[in-house]
């Protein structure tokens, strides 16, 4: 049975402004999560009633500890920046693994091209870490980078700023194009706006795109019906056009749904 | 702890809210389905409905707003697959019905006469909707239609599920009596908006939502009180219960069994723990029997 699991936080940094790098107890979180996955964060004030969904960073089985990136974006974000690491009384209500992360297995042996936007990173980082060598990553940063430094070795690192404060000036697409790189499959995820321009071009350039979304979530696990996309195909369990971000997602190929 | 709802007999008197708790399947992970009173289906209609875009919830305090639309695979699918998984469990089976006409919920109604279910709940209240649903609770008329039409396709038991967004709650449930519902639930949520002051545009695609958490206990527990003293049926008392205390309230006020909905997203052991809460309590109390907290104000 799944449980709803009280991790202590071990430790909470600031890396950029207003985002945060938390690193969590759970064995079973640290064993079973893969890349793409995410678990929901629960609020300690009891009157924020709805989990926080938060992809999964990295995972430490040794340890037994998992991590997050987060950025400060409303009153759950802040309560958790808030937090002090290392007292238990600062432990977290979490459920988690959930969703179905990205295809990693799958598509082993290929090349795969990493697309991050802003928060979207964090996903990208636990991805790079498996596939090292077989990975390039492209990182869309508003104005300052943040975990690109974090990237293995193996895994070559392309950034775009908006402000142009470094790597290319514009989007990850200019970034795409200055570079002139390609792949076999790509993993994207970040703002909306980015998702559509990377599965634009993916499909242009005959390549298979995978793109993990977000929804509001309430019960994280597939009962409620809140967080659903449209999908361009009936799904098999919910007998209409939709698809549940997450159980069936966050993480589908961007043919399959409508961005 | 057993109760007895229009002569069906749970073992005891706490079950699942419909909407929040899908068909069981996704929460059996957590929860075993055998030790609850019953499960309340998400309402379930003839053909497969899509219902609203995104988004369609957001968290308010202590609360939160949902405008799913009844989204649901049809009752087809429901019959086939949704049924035989509940039937594992050793827990009553409750359908929740809805329906965009009259005939719509009499043909759900009908086709679930044969099928292994125990009572059938019929969604008169849903606020996120356009056609059926809401509009059917709120008048009179319409409200004892529907039940007369039903009672007489159902095989099952029925139960009418109220919306609290009406004047007087007592007229809707003596109405529902009146042509024959074997027992009421209420209640339903409560519809609300929020409004994004930055975008200056309504956070839900559907504008209106359908408030549910603690934050609308107190008004449940009145809205219990006094349709549970307006008619001898049964009522099933729901709203904003997140824990055994809650539900006590709701039995007191006047509630047969209870049912909890959006407490299940924070904690999805919540169910059982609030089964266990109230079997503490009549152990604290002294209290020999659950039917002597029942309606006891
Ligand atoms: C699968 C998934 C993975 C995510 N991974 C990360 C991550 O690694 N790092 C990170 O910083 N953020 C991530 N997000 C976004 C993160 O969930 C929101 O920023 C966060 O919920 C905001 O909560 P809040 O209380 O600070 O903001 P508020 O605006 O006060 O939140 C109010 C309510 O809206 C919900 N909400 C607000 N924004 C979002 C959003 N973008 N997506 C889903 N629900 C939202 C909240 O959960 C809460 O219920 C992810 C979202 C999803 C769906
Ligand atoms: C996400 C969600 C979906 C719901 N779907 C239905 C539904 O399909 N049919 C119905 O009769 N009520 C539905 N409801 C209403 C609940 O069954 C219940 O009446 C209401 O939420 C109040 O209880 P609570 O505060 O314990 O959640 C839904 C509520 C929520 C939050
Ligand atoms: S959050 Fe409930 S179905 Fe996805």
């Amino acid at each position: 049975m799944m449980l709803k699991e009280s991790c202590t936080v071990l430790s909470l940094d600031e890396i950029e402004e207003d985002i945060y790098s938390m690193w969590l107890s759970s064995q079973a979180i640290a064993e079973e999560a893969r890349p793409g996955q995410f678990v929901n964060v629960y609020s300690r004030d009891r009157s924020r009633l709805l989990p926080r969904p938060i992809s999964i960073c990295e995972t430490d089985p040794a340890q037994g500890c998992f991590r997050l990136v987060f950025r400060v974006a409303g009153a759950g974000t802040r309560e958790f920046a808030s937090l002090q690491a290392g007292a238990h009384t600062n432990a977290l209500d979490v459920i988690g693994p959930l969703g179905n992360g990205f295809p990693l297995a799958e598509e082993k042996g290929k090349r795969v091209l990493l697309v991050g936007g802003g928060i979207g990173i964090p996903p990208m980082l636990s991805c790079a870490k498996v596939l090292q060598e077989d990975a390039m990553a492209v990182l869309g940063y508003r104005s300052r980078a943040f975990l690109q430094e974090e990237f293995p070795q193996a895994c070559p690192v392309f950034i775009a700023t908006e402000d142009g404060s470094s790597g290319s000036k514009g989007t990850v697409i200019d970034a795409i194009r200055e570079n002139s790189l390609t792949a076999d499959v790509i993993f994207a995820c970040g703002p909306k706006p980015m998702l559509r321009a990377v599965s634009a071009w993916a499909a242009k350039e005959g390549i298979p795109c995978f793109v993990s979304l977000e929804e509001r979530m309430a019960c994280g696990i597939g009962a409620c019906l809140g967080c659903v996309c449209d999908s361009n195909t009936l799904d098999r369990h919910l007998n209409v056009c939709k698809k549940r971000v997450c159980l069936e997602g966050p993480v589908f190929l961007s043919t399959e749904v409508k961005l | 702890m057993q109760v007895k709802l229009a002569g069906i007999e749970l073992k005891n008197p706490v079950m699942t809210a419909s909407g929040t708790f899908g068909s069981g399947q996704e929460y059996s992970r957590f929860v075993n389905l055998s030790h609850l009173g019953a499960v309340v289906t998400k309402g379930v209609s003839i053909v497969p409905w899509s219902g609203n875009q995104t988004p369609r919830i957001v968290e308010t305090p202590s609360g939160m707003l949902n405008a799913i639309g009844l989204q649901n695979p049809g009752i087809d699918v429901f019959c086939e697959r949704d049924i035989p998984f509940l039937r594992q469990f050793d827990t009553r089976i409750i359908v929740n019905v809805c329906g965009h006409s009259m005939v719509e919920y009499c043909e759900v109604a009908e086709r679930l006469s044969m099928e292994p279910v125990d009572l059938l709940e019929i969604n008169v209240s849903c606020p996120n909707v356009k056609e059926g649903g809401i509009a059917f609770g709120q008048d009179p008329k319409a409200l004892a239609g529907i039940v007369r039409q039903v009672k007489r396709v159902a095989r099952q038991p029925i139960i009418i599920k109220l919306s609290p967004n009406v004047t007087d709650i007592k007229e809707k449930a003596k109405a529902a009596e009146a042509e024959g519902a074997d027992a009421i639930s209420l209640i339903n949520t409560l519809t609300g908006m929020k409004i994004d002051i930055y975008r200056r545009g309504f956070v839900l695609a559907n504008r209106t939502g359908g408030l549910s958490g603690p934050c609308i206990h107190p008004v449940a527990v009145r809205m219990v009180y006094e349709a549970a003293h307006s008619v001898d049926i049964p009522v099933i008392g729901m709203g904003g219960i997140s824990v055994a205390e809650d539900a006590i309230e709701m039995l007191m006020a006047g509630a047969s069994a209870v049912a909890v909905g959006t407490a299940s997203f924070r904690d999805p052991l919540a169910l059982e723990r609030i089964i266990d809460g109230i079997e503490e309590f009549l152990d604290s109390q002294g209290v020999e029997q659950i039917q002597d907290i029942i309606k006891v104000l």
